[in-house]
Formats: structure tokens, sequence, C-alpha cells
């Protein structure tokens, strides 16, 4: 049964349920916008739980004495300790429980890769479904940005120590928040005019709305974090500047993995043919799903093919973005099989419903041209499935005399990104690794330079929000040690 | 917010304003430029900075109206403001004593040859100015570049001014007089720049264009700007702008430019079906924005 906690606000009533009486609970579905609605508007898919929807859900909590949940948590957020708090019906005082670990909470409450992490942990989970800490921590969140006054949040003492960090992403903001949270001057540079990284340029509004984001950086501005918009630090303003000539005791780079890859294959320069970034970039960021009330324009696939090669997040929201922009037919090209796909459950189970083919085991090998400039389709081989290779998943191997040719007015290459070299090729001294990311040491974060940290993608490469979330968690560990406490580099 | 601190045409549609941009005007070096955003629902546009001053915090772009955006650009004066600037972006051009250098101009693009040649000058170079453009009233930086050229030439295409011709009659004639070159910098509209290639491929003169494709974040994260170089792509926004011109396909670039002009163009007829409302919209919002955002500079 529930061991007694140890609460600050009030006593919340016991969870009156037996864990057998728990077990048998359902876990409680979001709703969502009906998925052929959905296919043609960027609202958001999921609608949220009502309050009655998350208490019966944080019901289901067993209340493990060792929960696994927070440990595979990569900021560990007490996760029985703020559901314990939905339970009790106090939900600001859960949403500061999820805020002690993370700043964030609206946001990974909806783009975290639960399965791997919180919920793959959940002891439910290897008997019934696991609990839906991913759809609760999303509802203490978006309780806490309707109600909570951020008028009157507690400042720390100054320690008088100014912090830089260079990019407004996942790592960057998680390590803001932290940092100011110590009494340190925080100072967000962002290389584009909106605040949020990959958050606003990558992820769709109908996954991530962008006043959720939004309102999670006014929050942060209301804790005394300062945003910069249009800075490219390297270009802008340089490392060694910042640190020199404007005060900086300490740097955090969390500029992310922002180079596309392409696939070197003939046609890549067709009209038509788009990496995810730009695709993703045009969408999001530049709002061209609104032109011409927006400036920005797209090309017009409206009643045409899109394909999107690639099987992670980034893939899925590219292809579910060109759906709704009217694609005739969106479907993903895919290299290996269905189970190899890094993208989320969650994203896969959705684009399905929508209406999104899945052509597996299949990679295009040239992209054609209608002769004048422009896509016209792709040529394709199927591939079969080989050892597993570095990745641990079974390499693709490309058959022979499988070639076939699919009409295509749209390719979007979404098959990850390298890293960006601006920042590295600019502050000497910074030591990277082959293939230009940045090195730095996987506890504290640190770099070749002194009072210099990086963190999140620029460091491991591509990976997801939480995990960037966690370098900045770490970084922003590292970097108040670093403040406070003289030693060696 | 950016402020615009002058502005003035140099010649009929093409404008020069001063803004203050401190942190860019502190690190611009000749061959960078700056993208810009105009307003909330303003696309983000490639723009050439034709010099900065540092001290001041100021730095001077020139913008030649085509599109709705820059239209609604030029319809803006002193006092107005440019809701984002970002900056200098791109490589700096590559200035050393090469000997003697021409420097070649086309319409619009002068503007951006013009500081390249001011460093080609300080370092020593022998500068041979060749400035073109449509008629007499489209001659723009004239006087400048006179000013850091050892000659100038200028060419107008129907003859209105100086000799009636191209750039590149100028420069074959150089070529032909046996005058030896070093470099070959040239800047101005595709064509020109490919012919500029053509004629000096065959002398083998080293020749550097400067490549102005669609750009988004401008920073090599979106890949949107990806030219193709001696069969490779290269993105102009990190790799250039300025590039060998022996190794561009000047074809690719143009049909990549090519690639929004139906929407470009439907964005221009609105634009034209209403032009005075939709610049005080912008004047408006701007405003409005500069005292909203406390921690934007």
């Amino acid at each position: 049964m529930s061991e007694p906690t140890k609460q600050t606000t009030k006593q919340p009533p016991l969870n009156p349920l037996s864990l057998k009486e728990r077990m048998k609970l359902p876990r409680q579905h979001m709703l969502e916008q009906p998925p052929l609605v959905r296919a043609t508007n960027f609202t958001e898919v999921n609608l949220g739980y009502s309050e009655q929807l998350a208490r019966q859900e944080a019901l289901r909590c067993l209340e493990c004495a060792k929960p696994v949940c927070v440990v595979d948590c990569p900021v560990g957020v007490k996760v029985k300790e703020f559901v314990q708090l939905i339970v009790a019906g106090d939900y600001l005082a859960a949403a500061a429980k999820i805020r002690e670990d993370n700043v964030l909470p609206a946001i990974t409450g909806r783009v975290c890769p639960q399965e791997d992490h919180c919920e793959g942990g959940c002891l439910m989970g290897k008997k019934v479904q696991p609990l839906g800490i991913g759809y609760l921590e999303r509802f203490v969140a978006d309780y806490e940005q309707r109600h909570l006054d951020t008028g009157n949040l507690p400042k720390a003492t100054p320690t008088g120590k100014k912090v830089a960090i260079v990019g407004s992403g996942p790592s960057g903001l998680t390590a803001a928040g932290d940092l100011i949270q110590k009494g340190h001057q925080v100072h967000v540079f962002e290389a584009l005019h909106e605040i949020g990284g990959v958050l606003v340029y990558g992820i769709p509004e109908f996954r991530l709305p962008k006043q959720i984001i939004r309102q999670q950086v006014d929050y942060m501005r209301a804790m005394g974090v300062v945003f910069e918009t249009d800075v490219v630090v390297g270009r802008t303003v340089t490392i060694d500047e910042l640190m020199e000539g404007e005060g900086y005791d300490a740097v955090f780079i969390g500029t992310g993995a922002g180079l596309p890859q392409f696939m070197g294959i003939p046609g890549e320069h067709l009209n038509g043919v788009y990496s995810a970034n730009e695709f993703l970039t045009r969408i999001n960021l530049m709002h061209a799903y609104e032109f011409p009330k927006y400036d920005e324009p797209m090309v017009d696939f409206r009643g045409k093919n899109v394909a999107v090669i690639g099987g992670g997040n980034t893939a899925l929201d590219a292809i579910r973005s060109a759906l709704r922009l009217g694609a005739g037919k969106a479907f993903i090209l895919y290299r290996r099989s269905e189970a190899e796909m890094p993208a989320r459950i969650e994203e896969v189970k959705h684009a399905q419903q929508e209406g999104i083919e899945f052509q597996v085991l299949a990679a295009p090998i040239e992209f054609l041209d209608d002769g004048k400039g422009w896509l016209a389709g792709a040529r394709c081989q199927k591939m079969a499935l080989g050892e597993p290779d570095a990745s641990g998943r079974r390499r693709p191997i490309p058959i022979e005399g499988s070639e076939y040719e699919i009409p295509l007015a749209v390719a979007v290459i979404a098959i990850g990104t390298s890293a960006n070299p601006i920042v590295q090729s600019t502050t000497p001294g910074l030591e990277t690794n082959k293939r230009n990311y940045i090195n730095a040491d996987p506890l504290t974060q640190r770099t070749s330079r002194k009072g210099v940290f990086a963190g999140g993608d620029i460091v491991t490469g591509s990976a997801t929000v939480i995990l960037a979330m966690g370098a900045g968690r770490r970084a922003a560990k590292s970097i108040h040690e670093f403040l406070t406490t003289p030693g060696p580099w | 917010m950016f402020k615009i601190l002058l502005a003035e045409f140099l010649a009929p549609g093409i404008k020069r304003f001063e803004i203050e941009a401190p942190r860019i005007a502190r690190k611009q070096k000749p061959g960078q430029f700056v993208i810009l955003r105009l307003y909330e629902q303003g696309e983000r546009i490639p723009v050439t900075i034709e010099h900065s001053d540092p001290e001041r915090g100021t730095i001077r772009i020139v913008v030649q109206s085509i599109g709705k955006t820059t239209n609604l650009l030029n319809s803006l004066n002193a006092g107005d403001s440019i809701l984002d600037v970002v900056g200098p972006l791109g490589k700096p051009s590559h200035i050393e004593n090469f000997g003697t250098v021409v420097v070649m101009g086309g319409g619009v693009g002068t503007a951006m040859a013009y500081p390249t040649a001011v460093a080609f000058k300080q370092a020593g170079n022998r500068v041979i100015s060749i400035v073109g453009a449509r008629n007499k009233e489209l001659v723009i930086l004239e006087k400048e570049l006179r000013a850091v050229s050892d000659s100038l030439m200028l060419t107008t295409d129907d003859g209105s001014y100086a000799d009636k011709g191209f750039v590149t009659d100028k420069l074959r004639q150089l070529i032909e007089n046996g005058v030896r070159i070093d470099l070959v910098l040239a800047i101005g509209p595709i064509p020109m720049m490919r012919a500029v290639a053509e004629m000096t491929r065959k002398e083998r003169i080293h020749t550097v264009v400067s490549l102005n494709p669609i750009m988004i974040d401008g920073t090599g994260m979106c890949g949107g700007c990806r030219v193709l170089i001696d069969g490779k792509s290269e993105f102009a926004c990190v790799d250039g702008p300025e590039f060998d011109a022996h190794k561009v396909d000047f074809a690719v670039l143009v049909q990549r430019n090519s690639m929004y002009r139906a929407a470009e163009q439907k964005s221009m007829e609105a634009f034209q079906r209403d032009t005075a409302s939709q610049i005080e919209a912008v004047r408006a919002e701007n405003k409005g924005a500069c005292s909203a955002q406390g921690d934007r500079r």
C-alpha cells in the first residue's frame, strides 16, 4: 500500500483504492480531435484531460516504494509525488513539484517519448497499460498556466554571477530555468526571431502549440531570465566577446544539431525537394500554412503526392503537416521496418489514423526531373533487413533489381542532422570530435574551454527534447558549482 | 526592434537605410549580409550591408523593390522600425593583396561589391571597378566606388549614361588590352555573373561571385539556400555567399530562385491592391511591438 509521504501544502487524502483495484482501472484515454477532422487543420490533436479524467488516471498509480519512473526520467521528475498531489486535488502544488526538476512541463507532457522513459519504467506496464504520466504532466502544466499568477514568483538571492546561454531550445531553456533559481543572472541568446529553438521551428502546432511555448517562456521571464533574439553567437558576437567584453562568468552552448543532412543522390537540388528542417521551418516558424496572411510561401502540392524520407519524429511531423496542407497522398518512405522506426508510438498511431501511408523497407535512389527543374517523382529501391548495425537496429540491405518509380510533387528528407559549425569555428580552443560535435563531459557538461559548458544535440547528435533537457539540467548544476566553488577546470 | 535612422533613394526603386544595430555594426566584414523580417507576418529575406559604423552602432543596407517585402520595406522611412535584423551572416570576403582586382557591380549588386572593393584597396590591391546598370537613373554608388578605385568604368544597357553595353564588354576590353588581372569579383544579376564566369574561365582568371538564393534562417539550419558548387550541395548562408564562379551551377540557382514565383506574384498583387493600408499596418504593428517587448534589442 501507499507509504506516507511528506506534504508541504496540505495533507492529501490517501488513495482509497487497493493495489488490485488500481490495476483494474483502465488507462484513461485523452480526448483528441477525430482523425479526419484534424487531418485538415493545425489545431492540437490531443485535447487534454478534464480534472475528473486526471484524477481517475492518477488513482491508478501504485505509489511504488522505489519508483522506476523517476529513475528513468532524464531530469528526474518526482512522478509519484506529483501524482499524489493530483489525487489530493492540489494541482498547483503538483505543478510546483514537477517544476523542481523540469521547467518545461507543458512541453514535455506533449512531446516526450514517455514509453522510453517514465512510462517505460512503470511497474503497471508489465501487466496492463502503464500510468499515463505524460498525460498527467500535461494536465497539471496546463492547469498551472490557466491558474498561476506569475507576478509573484519567489526570487533567489542574487549571486552577482552572469551566465550566457547560447540557443533557446530545450537544453538552453532548462539550463536557464535552473540557473535563475540559483540566483544567477541568466541571458539567453537566440539566432531566430522566436524563442524555443527546435520547439518552434521543428515541432508543428498540432503537436505543440506555439502558445504553450510562449507561456512557458513567459514564466521564465517572470522568473527573471532575459532573452535576446536575432543573435547568432559566433557571428553577431563570439563566446570570447561574451566572456571578456560582456562579463559573462560562464557560457552554456546548446545550439542543437541544426545542419540538415541530404542523401547525396541525384536530383536533390530539384524544386520540390526539401530538407525536413526547411519544410517544417516554413510551416512552423514562418506560418506558411497561413499564407497569404503570412508572407512566407510554400510550394502548392494540394491533391498531389508528398513523400517524407525517414522514420523519426521529424519525419512524422513533416508528413502530417503535408497532409494538413492538402497533399493528395502522403506517405513515409523508410528504409527499415516499422519496428525500427525511432518515432514516438503515439505519433505513429496518430499518423496511421489520419491516413498516412507507410512504405517501409524502401528508399529513394534518385529524384526525377520533370524537364523544367521540378520534382516529378522518385526512383526507389526495396530493402531487406540484415544483421543489427552500430545503432542496434537491423541494417537495411538493398535488394538488387527491385527498383520502382513513384510520382511525387514534393519530397522531404528527414534522415537526420549534423553539427552546426558556427560556434565551433569561431571559438578557439573548443574541442570537437570527428563529426564536429562539441566534446563535453557527460556528467559535468564541461568543455575544453574554462567556463564553457555544452549540452544537447550539439554534443550528442540528434536526440530528443527530454534528453537535451537532461543535459541542460546537468550543465546548470555543474555551472552553479563552477561559479560558487573555485577549483581546477 | 531595429530603428531606421535614415532612408534615402539611391535610384528609382533602390533605397538605402541606416539602421541602429550596434552588435552587427561591431562585427560586420565585407562580403557579409543580414537577414531581416519586417513585421510579425513577414518573411525573412537576405539583404546587402553596404557599410557599417561600429562607433555609431549603425549599419547601412541597400534594398531594391522587387516583391512585396522589398516594396513594403522601401516604403518605410526614418523613424520607422524593422522587427528583426540578424547578422552579420555568411563568410567574409577573402581579402589579401592579390595584385590587380577587377570589381564588377551589376545594378543593386554594386552595393554588395562596394565594401569588398574598399577592403581590396586597403589591402594594397590595384582596384579596377566596372559598374553597370540598365539606365542612367539606376547607376548607384558611382562616387563612392570611384573614390576607392584606381579606375572606374561604367556601362548602361541603353546608353543613357557612359558607354552603352554590358559590364562584360569592359572586362573583355581589359583582357584584350593585356591587363594582368589577378582576381575578378562579380556581384549582380545571375545572367551577368554567369557571363563574367564564362569569360574569365577561358582566360583562367580566378573569379568570385556572391550568390543570392532564397534563404530563411541564414545559419545553415534549413538548407533552403543550397547551391550546386562543383556538383556538390553547399549552403550559401554558411559556406558562402561568395563562391568560385567557375564552379557554380547557375542554371540550378535560377531554377531554385523561381520556386515560389506563383506565390510571390500573388503576394505582390494583393499588396498592390491595397498598398497604403498595408504600409500603415506595418508601421502601427512595429510601434506597438516596440513598446511591448522588454527584452528584445
